[in-house]
C-alpha cells in the first residue's frame, strides 16, 4: 500500500515537473531570447491557458504527500522552511507576471511584469534543481551535534547555506556546490524543455533560433549530467546499488538518455512535437532514475545516529491509505477527462488565442 | 518558545485572512455569473451576456489572487505546523488531498476554457464551463470546511500510543454534524459578499450616470440575491451553526455571547458591552433579558452555562477578541437584512433606482460583507482556541519544532510586504475594470 502511494506521488511529481517545467522554461526563454513584442506574445499564448492547471499538479502532489506520507511532509516542509516559502513567493510573482501584464497597455508596466515572469521562472527552475539535490544528498536528521540529536529523530532544519558550501559538512546548508550543480542542471534542462514547448505550440519567428539554442544547451546539459554522474559517488558511496540489485530499473536511465540524445537531432525533426517528447523523456527519466537510486529512502540521513526516512517509516496508517484509493481512482479518471478536453480545445498552434488581452 | 508560537499563529492568521478576501467573492460570484449566462441563453438579450463577461473579468482577477495566496495555505501546514501535520495528516490530509484532486483540477482546467473559449465553444458549452468552474469552487469550499469541521469536532478517529490520529471511518468525515450547517452558512455568506459587490458596482453606475442600464441590472440582481442570502445566512444556517457551538463547545458559546455567569432564570442577549477579563464581567452592557435562552433552546428560562462553570485554562485564548468578532458579524448581518429588505421593497414599488439614499448605502456597504465574513471566521477559529483539534490537541503542541522565531518573523514580514503589493495591484486593476464598465466589451 505504501509502495502504491509512493508510485502515485512520484508520478504526480514527474507530471508536475514536465507540465509546469515547460512554463518555467518558457519564462527563461522569454527572459533571454524574446526581444520583440510578437515573440513575447507567442510565448505567453503558448502557456497562457495551461500554466494555472499545471501548477495544480504541485498543489495536488502536496496534498497526496500530506495525506499518504504525513511524517515526510511535516519533516521536510519544516526542515526546508525558508526555500519553500521563497518558492511560494516566486510562484506568486510568476503568476502575477503572467496575469497582470496584459491588464494595462503601457511599456513600463509590461516591462516590469515581463521581468517578474522571467526572473521568477529562472529562480524556480534553479530552486527545484537544488531541492532534488538536497533530497539525494540527505539532511542532518535530528539536527545531530557532536553525536547527539537535538531534535526528534525525524525532524531537522537547514539554513540556506553554511560557510563551507560543502555537501559533506556536518552542519549542512540547502545550497552547496553539489545542490547548486543540480540547480544548474534544472535550469538548463527546463530551458530546453520550454523551448521545445514553444516550438511545438507556436509558429513564432523564434522557432528556428530556438532549435539552435536547444542544440547548444543540450551539449551543455550532457556535460553537466556526466559531471554529476562522475561526482555522485562523493554524495552516495554506492549510487548503482539499486540498479545492480534490480536490473529492471535501468529502464529509467535509458529513458533519460534516449531523451537527451534524441534532442541532438532537433534541427531535422519533421514534427514540431517531437522535441517536446524527447525533453519530457529526459525529465521523466532523470527524475525517476534519481529517486530509484535512493529507494526506499525518501530522505537520507547524513549522520549515523538517526536512520534515513524511508517510504515505510513516513506513511500514514493502512486504513486511510486503502480508503484513499477509492476516491483517488475516481479523481484520476476525472482529471484525465479534463486534460483531454483542455488540450483538445487548445490543440495545435496557439499564436492567435490572444492570451492576456482580456 | 512563546514568541515562536506567536509568529506561527500571526503568519497563519494574516495569510488566511488575506487569502479569504478572494474566494469569498469568487464562490458567490461564480453562481451569479452562471445566472447571467443562463439568463442570456433563455432570453437571448445581449445585456445578460455582457454582464456575465464583465463579471468574468472581475472573477478572473479575484481567482488569480485567490490561487496565488491559496498555495501558501497548504504549504504552511507543513512549514509552520509540522507537529500537527505529522500527527493528524492521515485524517485531514484526506480532505485536503481530495480538494486538490477534485476541485482545483476542475476549476483550473475549465477556467481557461471559460475565459478564452467563448468563440471556440459556443454559448451553451461556454455556459457549461462556467457551471463547472462554479462547481469546482463550491467543492473546494466543501472540502475545506470538512477539514475545518474535523478540527472543531473530531470524528472517525482513534489515537495511537505514539500520539498519532488515525482514521477509522472515512464516511464520518462527511457525516460530521458540524459540516453541513457550517458549509451552508459559509456559502451563503460568500453569496452575500458577491451580491453586495454586484449591487454596489451597480449603484456606482447609476449614481455616476454611467452604464446605467447595467447599473440597474446589477442593483436588481444584487438586491434579490442579497436579500435571500442575508436572511438564510442568519436563519436557519446561522442559528443551526450556533446550536452546534452550544452543544459541542459550551465554553466557546459563553465567551462568544459574553456570558460570564450562569443565570438560572434564563440568559440575556448582549447587544453591546466590553468584556472585562480582570473582573470577569461585561462593562457598559446593553442587553435584552431572556432572549438568548429563547433563541438557543426556545425556552425563555432555559439555563445557559456561563464562563464561571469552566476551568480558566480551557477558556478560549482570546475571549474579548472572540466576543467582538462574533458581535461584529451578527451586527453587520442584521444591518444587511435591513438594508436589503428596504431595497427590495423599493425595487418592488419600482422606485429603487431613484431612491438615492439606498443607492448610496449600497455603494458604501461594499467593505462590510468582507468584514462580516472575516469576523465570522475569526469567531470559529478563536472559538476553537486553545485547541487545534478540539479537546484533543492544543495549538501550542502543533507548531514546527525546528523552525525558529527569527525565520518565521522573516517570512511573516515578507508575506506582509508581498500581500500589501498584491492588495494595491488588485484594487488598482479592479478599479480600472469597474471604471471602464461593461459596455466596452465587444462581442
Amino acid at each position: 500500500m505504501e509502495l502504491f502511494w509512493y508510485i502515485v506521488l512520484m508520478t504526480m511529481l514527474a507530471i508536475y515537473v514536465i507540465l509546469d517545467g515547460y512554463d518555467f522554461g518558457a519564462g527563461i526563454i522569454h527572459l533571454f531570447f524574446a526581444k520583440k513584442e510578437k515573440d513575447k506574445k507567442a510565448i505567453t499564448n503558448a502557456i497562457g491557458p495551461f500554466w494555472d492547471a499545471n501548477e495544480v499538479w504541485l498543489i495536488a502532489s502536496g496534498g497526496v504527500l500530506f495525506f499518504a506520507f504525513p511524517t515526510l511532509y511535516a519533516s521536510s516542509f519544516s526542515g526546508f522552511y525558508l526555500p519553500l516559502i521563497m518558492i511560494l513567493w516566486l510562484l506568486i510573482f510568476r503568476a502575477i507576471g503572467l496575469e497582470l501584464r496584459g491588464q494595462i497597455h503601457n511599456k513600463m508596466w509590461e516591462a516590469i511584469w515581463d521581468k517578474a515572469f522571467g526572473i521568477s521562472s529562472l529562480l524556480l527552475a534553479l530552486f527545484f534543481g537544488v531541492a532534488l539535490g538536497n533530497i539525494v544528498r540527505g539532511v542532518n536528521l535530528g539536527n545531530v551535534v557532536n553525536g547527539v540529536s537535538t531534535q526528534e529523530a525525524h525532524y531537522f532544519f537547514l539554513p540556506l547555506w553554511n560557510t563551507t558550501f560543502s555537501p559533506q559538512a556536518e552542519q549542512l546548508g540547502i545550497i552547496d556546490w553539489f545542490t547548486l550543480l543540480l540547480g544548474v542542471v534544472g535550469v538548463v534542462a527546463l530551458t530546453i524543455h520550454g523551448a521545445s514547448w514553444i516550438i511545438f505550440k507556436t509558429n513564432s519567428d523564434l522557432n528556428n533560433k530556438l532549435k539552435k539554442v536547444i542544440f547548444n544547451l543540450n551539449l551543455v546539459l550532457l556535460v553537466f549530467v556526466i559531471t554529476s554522474l562522475l561526482i555522485w559517488h562523493i554524495i552516495e558511496p554506492k549510487p548503482f546499488h539499486n540498479f545492480i540489485e534490480h536490473p529492471l530499473l535501468w529502464i529509467f536511465p535509458i529513458i533519460a538518455f534516449t531523451g537527451l540524445f534524441g534532442l541532438f537531432k532537433v534541427k531535422s525533426f519533421k514534427k514540431d512535437g517531437l522535441g517536446f517528447l524527447f525533453s519530457s523523456l529526459f525529465l521523466f527519466g532523470g527524475l525517476t532514475s534519481t529517486v530509484a537510486s535512493i529507494f526506499p529512502k525518501v530522505l537520507p540521513s547524513t549522520n549515523t545516529v538517526n536512520p534515513s526516512l524511508t517510504l515505510y517509516s513516513v506513511a500514514a496508517d493502512e486504513y486511510g491509505l486503502s480508503v484513499g484509493i477509492y476516491w483517488f481512482a475516481i479523481a484520476v479518471v476525472l482529471v484525465a477527462i479534463y486534460m483531454v478536453i483542455q488540450y483538445r480545445v487548445f490543440k495545435g498552434k496557439m499564436d492567435d488565442i490572444g492570451y492576456g488581452d482580456h | 518558545m512563546e514568541d515562536m508560537l506567536f509568529y506561527d499563529r500571526m503568519q497563519f492568521a494574516f495569510t488566511i485572512t488575506f487569502h479569504y478576501l478572494f474566494p469569498q467573492l469568487t464562490m458567490g460570484l461564480s453562481l451569479m455569473i452562471v445566472y447571467f449566462k443562463w439568463k442570456f441563453l433563455r432570453t437571448k438579450i445581449d445585456k445578460y451576456n455582457d454582464a456575465a463577461k464583465f463579471w468574468m473579468k472581475i472573477f478572473a482577477l479575484n481567482f488569480a489572487m485567490g490561487v496565488v495566496t491559496g498555495i501558501p495555505m497548504e504549504f504552511q501546514f507543513g512549514t509552520n505546523w509540522a507537529k500537527f501535520s505529522e500527527l493528524t495528516g492521515g485524517i485531514i490530509g484526506q480532505t485536503l488531498a481530495m480538494e486538490g484532486m477534485f476541485s482545483f483540477f476542475l476549476e483550473s482546467s475549465f477556467l481557461g476554457l471559460f475565459l478564452f473559449g467563448e468563440k471556440l465553444l459556443g454559448h451553451k458549452l461556454h455556459f457549461l464551463t462556467g457551471f463547472l468552474v462554479f462547481l469546482g469552487s463550491w467543492a473546494s469550499g466543501y472540502l475545506i470546511i470538512a477539514t475545518h469541521s474535523w478540527m472543531q469536532h473530531p470524528v472517525g478517529y482513534e489515537i495511537l500510543e505514539n500520539g498519532k490520529f488515525v482514521l477509522n471511518n472515512f464516511g464520518a468525515l462527511f457525516s460530521n454534524p458540524w459540516l453541513l450547517p457550517s458549509y451552508l452558512h459559509n456559502q451563503l455568506a460568500s453569496l452575500i459578499t458577491a451580491s453586495f459587490v454586484v449591487a454596489s458596482v451597480g449603484a456606482f453606475y447609476i449614481l455616476n450616470n454611467k452604464h446605467s442600464e447595467f447599473g440597474k441590472l446589477f442593483v436588481k440582481t444584487g438586491v434579490i440575491f442579497g436579500l435571500v442570502s442575508s436572511i438564510l445566512v442568519a436563519f436557519p444556517t446561522g442559528d443551526w451553526t450556533a446550536k452546534n457551538v452550544v452543544k459541542y463547545q459550551p465554553v466557546t458559546f459563553a465567551a462568544m455571547e459574553g456570558i460570564f455567569e450562569t443565570e438560572n432564570a434564563g440568559s440575556e442577549i448582549v447587544l453591546i458591552g466590553q468584556p472585562n477579563m480582570l473582573e470577569k464581567k461585561l462593562d457598559n452592557k446593553i442587553a435584552v433579558p431572556n432572549i438568548l435562552s429563547f433563541l438557543t433552546y426556545q425556552k425563555w428560562d432555559a439555563q445557559i452555562k456561563g464562563l464561571n462553570e469552566f476551568d480558566e485554562k480551557d477558556y478560549p485564548t482570546n475571549v474579548p477578541g472572540l466576543y467582538y468578532a462574533y458581535h461584529i458579524m451578527v451586527g453587520l448581518g442584521t444591518i444587511f437584512i435591513g438594508l436589503m429588505l428596504i431595497a427590495a421593497v423599493q425595487l418592488y414599488r419600482k422606485k429603487l433606482y431613484k431612491t438615492k439614499w439606498i443607492l448610496w448605502s449600497l455603494l458604501f456597504m461594499l467593505p462590510f460583507p468582507y468584514i462580516a465574513n472575516t469576523t465570522g471566521w475569526y469567531t470559529a477559529e478563536l472559538g476553537r482556541q486553545p485547541w487545534l483539534v478540539y479537546n484533543l490537541m492544543r495549538t501550542a503542541d502543533g507548531a514546527s519544532p525546528t523552525v525558529s522565531s527569527g525565520n518565521t518573523l522573516f517570512t511573516l514580514l515578507g508575506f506582509i510586504g508581498l500581500y500589501l503589493l498584491l492588495g494595491l495591484l488588485f484594487l488598482m486593476l479592479a478599479g480600472k475594470i469597474i471604471n471602464k464598465g461593461p459596455q466596452l466589451i465587444k462581442h
